[in-house]
């Protein structure tokens, strides 16, 4: 019984990595106000990039590195479309998403079916891996993305409520009019943000084509960019809650091998989504009366203008 | 030695297109004074203290802080030169805390200044008489509470010179007294105010001097002990007004009757509990209170907008209790609604399909499932001529007028019908001087000829001369109901403060 339990949070947590990564990218860019609906285009990207730099080069730490900054630029596509142009922020995520499984597929075709000579190695935590049943489901074989993941989302944490810049970011997100008044960059800090977050979400997506499932295939995000924005909403976008969002989901993920010989794959493939429609909804009803999107999501600001 | 003034204002021009907005305004602020900037909507208050604020760049003109030319590039450069401005409409995050408001965009450390800050709050809460608690959310406090920490946000950056914005337009008279108070100690600390408004009561409490601006010119700059409100209106207007007050009315059978009304905001928590009250034919019936008290549930409770929880609502003999809108206004309710754009017009058709938008099925505007043209472009010709409606043409849309207009538009459309009740939510907000007059002319006119009015509004002094009875609502109860000659601004204001009323 501990062992399915701890096998089955340990491979939760791996493929929960590739949503946590995502989801903190979208709760870094929505708390500042802007919605990215490219996540799923952002990911893609990073994922190839990730992958065509480990492929030439054998480096890793370059392979992230490339993924991140991909997906920084990918945002800034939209970070500059929704915050200077002040188009539909809605529209111009959705056309990133499009646009990065597209560009992804076409520059893709020579890396089709290649392998990787060098891997980037699961490692335990000295010291931290001991500990009873957690060390063993937590700290134990697991990819460095993974505990850096983790890292990240405190670290996030902790800027977003405990420092200075935190509460420019939030209060830009919830009314950018007040922060401007007080002679905040608006738009500066949710170019920051927005890129920051892609450069997030191509990690994640670095993480999949790099090391989970080490090769790249046209299309391999199949949705989890979108499962990742769900995440973030469902977290009530809250860092923390993202961590424990991506676990939720990587377990529902992983759910499905397990469950693969019992019932029917068709159905056990609708699961996440099903369930993201779900949580959303309890999300909702729990929050009816005190919404806790930021209130000033989506709108684009224009200086003297109500 | 005479210290140099703490901002002078030499000769600003700015223009948008199609209008200037300021010309060649002059403006000087001492030490120690609060300098009252008088004018009409449109008259260019508020872009010339744009223009001071760096919100706006000007066109031509120079800005001196403390005798020393300045460029004033943005809001934060304002600031820096000891510039605060606090809008009409509080500019704060609501699900902050006041510290985490007041701290937003301080330089400094890099964690959370929020226990530096909440130091500096509790000093200068004393030294100014601004109470407020530094870990409340913003959203839990009153307007007068949301002010003072606007307020507070300009002092904890070290404001030299703050500039009000239309304080009291959201303040019951007591929150506006007390804020007097706190501008008379910032006059004493050495610092200068500049209060933007268009009330003239408030201009002769409160300032040392007084600028008066029309049509983006400077008409008068005057000491306060030297002039009158007469005077003063005269030359924020360009012309006398008459002032409008009720006179004497017949008042006549009931029209409206609410029994023990309650119902639930739109958060689901009760927003008006057991309200009983009744308006009679040729009557005015004045609900005073600070907004979000239960007006607007009132109101929509009345119109057809909103079910009841419990209670009875009767136009005569109709039950109009838990109806739609449509059945309501068929049943002669007229609703002058709160936001004129949202819920008064649909803003992108034009004038005259707005004017018809409350009687386009029946015969006169269509004819079986076609839409009559002739007959829209005729009603619309009319009510344009009988209304003074300024606009190019009937077939302009609707969003192009002005406030005032697009008023117009609403009263044309909803008196068309001879209404038995009138509900009308803050009528003349944000409206000039002649606007407003010919709102509230219009109204009393109706409730002479025979309908009921029930006017919202948080103007005191509109509900006093238009109002036959005043009501007073209070956290969602009715605090009471005086006759207008009982009424007094201090007995209302206590009841609008949610004191109860002591009969003597």
């Amino acid at each position: 019984m501990e062992e399915i339990f701890i096998s089955t949070f340990a491979r939760s947590l791996a493929f929960g990595t590739i949503l946590l990564w995502g989801a903190l990218g979208a709760v870094l860019s929505e708390r500042s106000g802007v919605v990215n609906l490219g996540m799923e285009g952002m990911m893609i990207l990073g994922a190839l990039a990730g992958f065509a730099v480990m492929q030439t080069s054998g480096n890793a730490l370059l392979a992230i590195a490339a993924a991140a900054l991909v997906g920084a630029l990918a945002a800034g596509l939209h970070a500059f479309v929704s915050i200077t142009l002040k188009a539909n922020q809605f529209v111009s995520g959705l056309a990133l998403t499009m646009l990065g499984l597209g560009l992804s597929g076409v520059l893709g075709k020579r890396f089709e079916g290649l392998p990787l000579f060098t891997q980037l190695e699961n490692i335990s935590v000295p010291g931290l891996s001991s500990i009873p049943i957690l060390g063993k489901a937590v700290f134990t074989d697991q990819n460095p993305l993974t505990y850096a993941g983790i890292l990240v989302g405190i670290l996030l944490w902790v800027v977003l409520f405990k420092t200075r810049v935190g509460i420019q970011i939030r209060s830009i997100g919830e009314n950018p009019a007040a922060a401007d008044a007080l002679g905040v960059n608006v738009v500066l800090t949710r170019y920051v943000c927005t890129m920051l977050g892609g450069a997030l979400a191509g990690i994640g997506g670095a993480f999949l084509s790099v090391a989970y499932r080490p090769s790249w295939t046209e299309g391999m995000t199949g949705g989890l960019g979108w499962v990742a924005v769900s995440i973030a909403i469902f977290a009530a976008w809250n860092p923390l809650g993202a961590i424990g969002g991506a676990l939720f989901f990587g377990g529902l993920y992983h759910l499905q091998f397990r469950l693969q010989e019992s019932i029917n794959p068709a159905l056990l493939k609708m699961m996440p989504y099903l369930s993201v429609i779900l949580a959303l909804a309890l999300g909702a009803l729990r929050r009816k009366s005190r919404g806790t999107a930021p209130a000033a999501l989506g709108l684009p600001y224009q200086r003297g203008q109500r | 030695m005479i210290a140099a003034p703490l901002v002078e204002m030499l000769g600003i021009t700015k223009s948008f297109p199609g209008v200037v907005a300021n010309d060649s305004v002059n403006l000087e602020l001492r030490a120690g004074e609060v300098l009252a900037l008088l004018g009409e909507n449109g008259a260019g208050k508020s872009s010339l203290m744009n223009v001071l604020y760096g919100l706006y760049r000007p066109d031509a003109g120079l800005i001196k802080v403390a005798g020393r030319e300045v460029s004033i590039r943005s809001p934060l450069a304002a600031i820096g030169l000891g510039i605060g401005f606090v809008a009409q409409h509080p500019l704060l995050v609501r699900r902050h805390t006041v510290a985490e408001n007041i701290a937003l965009g301080m330089r400094g450390s890099f964690w959370n200044p929020v226990p530096k800050v909440r130091s500096k709050i509790f000093e200068l809460s004393k030294k100014y008489g601004l109470e407020v608690n530094p870990d409340a959310p913003v959203w839990s406090l009153s307007a007068g509470e949301q002010q003072r920490v606007d307020i507070l946000k300009a002092l904890a950056r070290g404001a030299k010179v703050l500039i009000l914005d239309e304080p009291t337009s959201v303040l019951t008279p007591q929150e506006a007294e007390e804020l007097f108070k706190v501008l008379r100690r910032m006059k004493l600390e050495g610092e200068g105010v500049i209060l933007i408004t268009h009330k003239l009561d408030e201009v002769m409490a409160v300032a040392d001097r007084i600028t008066v601006l029309r049509k983006g010119k400077v008409v008068g700059s005057l000491e306060t002990s030297q002039t009158n409100p007469t005077d003063l209106a005269a030359l924020m207007i360009g012309r006398q007004l008459e002032p409008v007050r009720a006179s004497a009315v017949q008042v006549g059978a009931s029209v409206l009757r609410l029994e023990n009304v309650s119902a639930l905001s739109d958060r689901g928590v009760p927003a008006i509990e057991n309200i009983s009250l009744e308006v009679c034919a040729g009557e005015v019936l004045g609900v005073a209170g600070v907004a979000g008290n239960g007006q607007r549930e009132l109101i929509e409770v009345i119109t057809g907008l909103r079910g009841v929880t419990a209670g009875l609502v009767m136009l005569e003999q109709t039950n109009l209790t838990n109806v739609n809108a449509r059945v309501a206004a068929d049943a002669g309710v007229a609703h002058i609604p709160e936001d004129r754009l949202q819920m008064g017009v649909v803003g992108n058709l034009s004038v005259a399909e707005n004017l018809a938008l409350r009687g386009f099925e029946t015969p006169v505007f269509s004819n079986g499932q076609f839409l009559e043209p002739a007959a829209f472009e005729s009603f619309a010709q009319k009510a344009v001529a009988e209304y003074e409606i300024a606009t190019p043409n009937t077939q302009t849309p609707v969003r192009l007028l002005s406030g005032g207009n697009i008023q117009k538009v609403i009263f044309a459309r909803e008196l068309s019908t001879n209404p038995k009740l009138i509900v009308a939510a803050h009528p003349t907000y944000g409206l000039d001087a002649g606007a407003t007059a010919q709102m509230q002319r219009l109204l009393l006119e109706r409730a002479a000829a025979g309908a009921a009015v029930l006017l919202v509004s948080e103007d005191l002094d509109e509900v006093l001369a238009l109002s036959t009875r005043v009501a007073v609502l209070f956290d969602g109860r009715l605090m009471g109901v005086v006759k207008r000659d009982a009424a007094t601004r201090e007995g209302i204001g206590l009841l609008m403060a949610g004191r109860e009323l002591v009969t003597v």
